[in-house]
Parts: C-alpha cells; sequence; structure tokens
C-alpha cells in the first residue's frame, strides 16, 4: 500500500501548480475519456488515456465522477496538494491500488480529489501529485456510493492509439 | 461470457451438479430447482463456483444456494469449507460487507394496534436511524471505546446500555466472534468505523415493518414467539466503512503475496492466504472485529428503534414488548465442526451471501430454540416481504450447516436502473400498501421487485431440499431505506 503526505510547496512554485493542475481539471474535458459499460457488474468503466500517466489520470476522475454531480460552471478553488506513492505487482494492480488510495481519501477522509497529475509512472509504481478539497456535499451532490475498485474483469490494453483499461467499481 | 452453465448435471428435483474438471479439487452443487436453474443461464456464477472449486484445501463441494447470483469472486450465495491445515482463507469468501446481517425483532403489536398511525411511525423511524450514504451515528466512539467494540461486538452495546443480555443469547455467536484483535485492523478501517455506530448504511440494507402473514410450522413458531397478525421489525445491516476497509486491506496484501504463496488462482478477486499462516490467522482476527463492529451495530440499530415505537405509539416497554428473536450474519468465514467420512473435523466454512442453519440439538442454538433449531432470516425484496425458516439436520450432512440469504440478484443495479426508467417505484409499492422512505430515488430504482429473484422460488428449494424448513412469511409493510 502507497504512502500519503501532503507536500510543502514554495509559493511560487505552488502557484505555478495549482495554475497547471486548474487547467487541466475542467469536468467537461475530463468527461470524454471514460465512458460506462454495460456489464452484469455493478459500475464498469472504460477508461483511455494517450499515455499510462493519462490513462491513471483518467481512470481517477472517471471514478470521482460515477460518484459525485459535479457543477458544470464549478471552477474549483481546491488549495489542497497531496503527493501519494503506490506499488503493484504489475501495471493491472498499481492502478487499482492507485484507485483505492483515491478512494480512501474520499471514503475515509472526506476529501474529493479534483484534479491527479501523475509525476512518475513505472510497471509497477506510480507517484502522482493530487489536487483537491473537503467534500462539500450541497455543492456537488453525490450519485453514487462506491465501496469498493474490485479485480473483476480488470484489464489494461495498448493500442496505437494510446491505452485503454477497464475496471469495476463496487457501488 | 463464459459460462459453465451447460455442464450443469441435475442431480434431483432441488440440487445441480457441476462436475468436477480441470484444475477444480472438487465438485461443486447448486442448489436450484428447473425454474431457478433457467435463470442461472447468462450469469456468471456458474463458474464462479467452479473458480472456488479451485482454492487448496476445499472440502467435499464448492457450493451455491438457490439465491446464487454472480458476485466479486466467490459467487453471492456461495458457501465453501476449508481443511485448517491445508486450506485457505479468503476476504473476498465472506464479501466486503464483513457480517451483513440479519436481526428481527417481535413485538406485542398487531396491525390493529397501528391502525392509522403507520405512516407517522415509518416517518420517526426514518428521522431518528440514520441511513443512506455517508450518514454518521449518534455514538461517537473514543479510541478505547472503539478497541472495546472490536473485540465484544455486541456484548459492548449492551454493557454501554443499548438493550438487554436477553439480546445477546439469542445473537449468533452471542453477538461476538471469538479471536478477534484490533492490532490486525488498520488505522484507516478504524478511522472510517468511528462514526458510523448505528448507522443502517445505503443499497440494500434497510429497516422494514413486517406482520407475519402466514405460519407454516406452529411448533416452531411458538418457540420462535411468531404469531399470525404480530407486527415485527426486520433489520438488515453490516459493519459498514470499517468491514470494507478491512476487506479491502487485506485482499490488497494477498494479491501482493499471491506469487510467494503458490496459489494458482483464476481471479485475483479470489486472493487468500492459507489459514495456518501469519497472514491467514492476521486476516480472520481482523474480520471477527469486522463481525463484531457489525452486531454492535445492529444491536444499537435495535435499541434506537426500540425507542422510536416507544415515543412514537406512546407505549411502555412493557406495552410494546420488542425482544430480539434471532440475529444471523450472512457474510462470514467461521471455524465449525462437521461429521467428513464419519470424523468430526474442524473446517473453515466461507458463507458469502449465505446464513448458518444450525438444526435442532445443536449446542451452538440457543438454549430456549434448541427443540427446533435455529432461525434463519431470509428477507426479501421490498415488495415480496421475509421468511423466517429453520435449519435442519440435512443442511449439517450436505451445506455445511447453511441456508440462503435472500432471494438473490436478477438484475444488475445499472439494467434495473434502466429498466425502471420512467415508473415511481415507491408509488407501484404504494398501490401494493407499502410504505416505501429512502434517501434516494436512485436506491429504490436498483432495489426494486423485479431486480430480484423471486423470494418464494428460492425458500422452497431449500425447504424441499430439507436443509432448512418455513416456519412464517412475513409481508411488508414500510421500508427504510438509504
Amino acid at each position: 500500500m502507497g504512502q500519503i503526505g501532503s507536500i510543502q510547496l514554495c509559493d511560487s512554485r505552488a502557484k505555478e501548480i495549482k495554475k497547471r493542475l486548474a487547467e487541466r481539471c475542467t469536468t467537461k474535458h475530463l468527461m470524454k475519456k471514460y465512458k460506462l459499460l454495460d456489464h452484469t457488474a455493478d459500475v464498469r468503466v472504460e477508461v483511455w488515456g494517450k499515455t499510462r500517466k493519462e490513462l491513471f489520470a483518467n481512470a481517477v476522475a472517471a471514478m470521482f465522477d460515477v460518484m459525485i454531480d459535479i457543477a458544470d460552471d464549478e471552477k474549483t478553488k481546491s488549495a489542497e496538494v497531496k503527493t501519494v506513492k503506490i506499488a503493484g505487482n504489475d501495471l493491472e494492480d498499481t492502478l487499482i491500488n492507485f484507485l483505492r488510495e483515491a478512494l480512501y481519501l474520499f471514503n475515509g477522509q472526506g476529501w474529493q480529489v479534483r484534479c491527479c497529475e501523475p509525476l512518475e509512472i513505472t510497471g509497477r509504481s506510480i507517484i502522482a501529485r493530487l489536487q483537491g478539497e473537503p467534500y462539500n456535499r450541497q455543492k456537488n451532490p453525490l450519485k453514487a456510493e462506491i465501496k469498493a475498485v474490485t479485480y473483476h474483469g480488470l484489464n489494461i490494453k495498448k493500442s496505437k492509439n494510446g491505452w485503454q483499461a477497464k475496471v469495476v467499481f463496487d457501488v | 461470457m463464459i459460462t459453465n452453465w451447460c455442464k450443469l448435471e441435475r442431480i434431483d428435483e432441488n440440487r445441480l451438479l457441476l462436475p468436477q474438471t480441470g484444475g477444480m479439487r472438487v465438485p461443486g452443487i447448486i442448489y436450484a430447482n428447473e425454474k431457478i436453474h433457467q435463470l442461472l443461464q447468462g450469469d456468471e456464477s456458474t463458474k464462479q463456483v467452479a473458480n472456488v472449486a479451485h482454492l487448496p484445501g476445499i472440502v467435499n463441494y464448492s457450493l451455491a444456494m438457490p439465491d446464487v447470483h454472480w458476485g466479486y469472486g466467490f459467487p453471492i450465495g456461495g458457501v465453501a469449507a476449508f481443511d485448517l491445515e491445508e486450506g485457505i482463507v479468503s476476504p473476498g469468501g465472506v464479501g466486503y460487507d464483513i457480517n451483513c446481517g440479519c436481526r428481527l425483532l417481535a413485538t406485542n403489536l398487531t396491525l390493529a394496534d397501528i391502525g392509522d398511525r403507520l405512516g407517522n411511525l415509518t416517518t420517526a423511524l426514518y428521522q431518528q436511524i440514520p441511513s443512506g450514504v455517508g450518514s454518521t451515528g449518534a455514538v461517537k466512539l473514543s479510541g478505547k471505546d472503539q478497541k472495546k467494540v472490536l473485540e465484544d461486538g455486541a456484548r459492548w452495546a449492551v454493557k454501554a446500555g443499548f438493550g438487554t443480555m436477553a439480546d445477546l443469547e439469542t445473537t449468533e455467536d452471542g453477538g461476538a466472534m471469538e479471536g478477534a484483535d484490533p492490532e490486525q485492523v488498520s488505522a484507516r478501517a478504524l478511522e472510517r468505523g468511528k462514526q458510523q455506530l448505528g448507522t443502517l448504511g445505503s443499497g440494500n440494507h434497510f429497516l422494514e415493518i413486517e406482520v407475519v402473514e402466514e405460519i407454516f410450522d406452529e411448533t416452531a413458531a411458538r418457540v420462535f414467539g411468531l404469531t399470525k397478525g404480530q407486527i415485527n421489525i426486520m433489520i438488515h445491516s453490516g459493519s459498514r466503512g470499517l468491514g470494507y476497509q478491512i476487506c479491502d486491506d487485506y485482499l490488497a496484501l494477498m494479491v501482493k503475496h499471491s506469487q510467494k504463496t503458490g496459489i494458482e488462482l483464476p481471479d485475483r478477486q479470489l486472493a487468500c492466504s492459507y489459514i495456518d499462516s501469519p497472514r491467514g490467522r492476521n486476516y480472520l482476527a481482523a474480520m471477527a472485529c469486522g463481525a463484531n463492529y457489525a452486531w454492535a451495530n445492529r444491536q444499537v440499530l435495535m435499541h434506537q428503534t426500540q425507542q422510536v415505537l416507544e415515543e412514537s405509539l406512546h407505549l411502555s416497554p412493557r406495552e410494546l414488548g420488542l425482544r430480539l428473536v434471532y440475529d444471523v450474519c450472512h457474510n462470514i468465514a467461521k471455524i465449525e465442526t462437521f461429521n467428513i467420512q464419519g470424523k468430526m473435523k474442524k473446517l473453515c466454512v466461507h458463507r458469502k451471501g449465505a446464513t448458518r442453519a444450525f438444526p435442532a440439538g445443536h449446542d451452538d442454538v440457543p438454549t430456549q430454540y434448541r427443540s427446533v433449531g435455529q432461525p434463519v432470516l431470509i428477507p426479501g425484496d421490498m415488495g415480496s416481504g421475509s421468511f423466517v425458516l429453520v435449519g435442519q439436520e440435512k443442511a449439517m450432512q450436505e451445506t455445511f450447516g447453511s441456508a440462503c440469504h435472500g432471494a438473490g440478484r436478477l438484475m444488475s443495479r445499472t439494467q434495473a436502473t434502466k429498466v425502471s426508467q420512467g415508473r415511481s417505484i415507491a408509488r407501484e409499492l404504494a398501490d401494493q400498501g407499502i410504505l416505501v422512505m429512502a434517501a434516494s430515488k436512485g436506491t429504490l430504482r436498483e432495489e426494486m421487485p423485479e431486480a430480484y429473484k423471486n423470494v418464494n422460488d428460492v425458500v422452497q428449494v431449500m425447504h424441499e431440499a430439507g436443509i432448512a424448513t418455513k416456519v412464517a412469511k412475513l409481508k411488508t409493510l414500510a421500508c427504510i431505506k438509504g
């Protein structure tokens, strides 16, 4: 399992990161990167990304989009940044552990991930910077409760256009 | 979709055999009549019964009850027993919601006593019993108290003033599973458990006001204190976020070490450890904590229900006469003794969506019920009501003392949501005289009666197979959900 640690940044560096993350964090941008699949499972998503980093970032975005009704026009003012370092037996396992970590932040700490920026990725590990804020249910109603990220029907494929993953969430 | 459905062979009217093939160590047996057999087509659960049969140390058969349906790794409705020396324990064989279970409360009231106050009563229950996603309970636990909850379960709750000692006598395991060690529970799981004691949860969890509609077995009904026309309360809940986190933590850990143990898994979700290994023992000790949390949770929920009933109906405790008929878990792994080819053997029985169903005379059946057997509580969908069954000797011979746990899903939640578009499930149920209050309309859609198998068919298979026989049928009057 990974470790979580909020990182301390100097002001100018922090501003730059926040600006960069905010640019990536529009809901519409994220919504095109995954689709819900019709499956006997509770919620199965297919996620894409040009790179592994993008795939992992989009998977986190998909998970939060399944859970939370994020107001279209809402601009995030998220101030908090957390860095997570996650390992797994292989890329698939790493993805599940990574999503688990993000889900724990929400289910265990009431922290909504607004944006995910993977910094380093290998076949067995990822370091990512997550930007988020304490979850405000009044502003962003809960659509579905994801209780767990499962290994069921899990696969990650590489094609000429990039990467694709299928993940089942227990709701 | 690959299924093993076409391989099923009929043994008798109520059982199907899944022959041992490939890497299966034992054959599978599914309890199903022809009607249920047809429903299994296209469902992945038959394949999952076969997958479970691959696991080391499995004894006799990989079993499935008639409410079997697709689950993560192990099918829901699955029962599998493992040898303590050569066998494994699997968090996926217990399920995420450790000790998800049912608690049936009887009252002195009849329908006439409630009369036109049903609406008010339901509203009061809905308002005062926390339910729904992210709900928090009235009981806030300090670290020290939480440790006691994990060790002592419902016993802690009774000591803290939630209920009476008599409640413990009619709770499976006396409401506290042995071997619980809070040291084996992660900080994350503890954190998630702090605020959720005394909450119902969401999804298929519920609290129902029910009326005893039909008695099938007069003797057992009398012993259980059930009479026709009596108002009862059924509570279905579990160990909330704490149980989920325990399952997930150990699942991740067992997947991480899966190569070292050398156990070949057809599905990662079946990740397991040998029972006789530090990791296996640690999981069982953590799982017992989850189970105890769930028993404490249902004990607190019962106490809250009692308060609402007394206040709302202006009754004294004596007039209300609320008492616990039984509390039974249906997601658990337990060390129990069975006769295996003439020898009494301790086994680790996984029941994932299956209820213990011990017969008359068994030491683990409460003294007052020992002449007839253990009550088996089977909640149906919102429209069909619930059943009370009683465990039979045949369960000890065939199913490691287990029976079904509910109607069993027929449609996925996504399918149910689609099918119910444009309909008001609450209105449809109201037309049948069933009042429903739910925090989320989405939950009602996902939980609509059509999403489930017919509970009458499921129970009939258990009854005819002689595993657990029918005692009473309860009709739902009102239901509160998350």
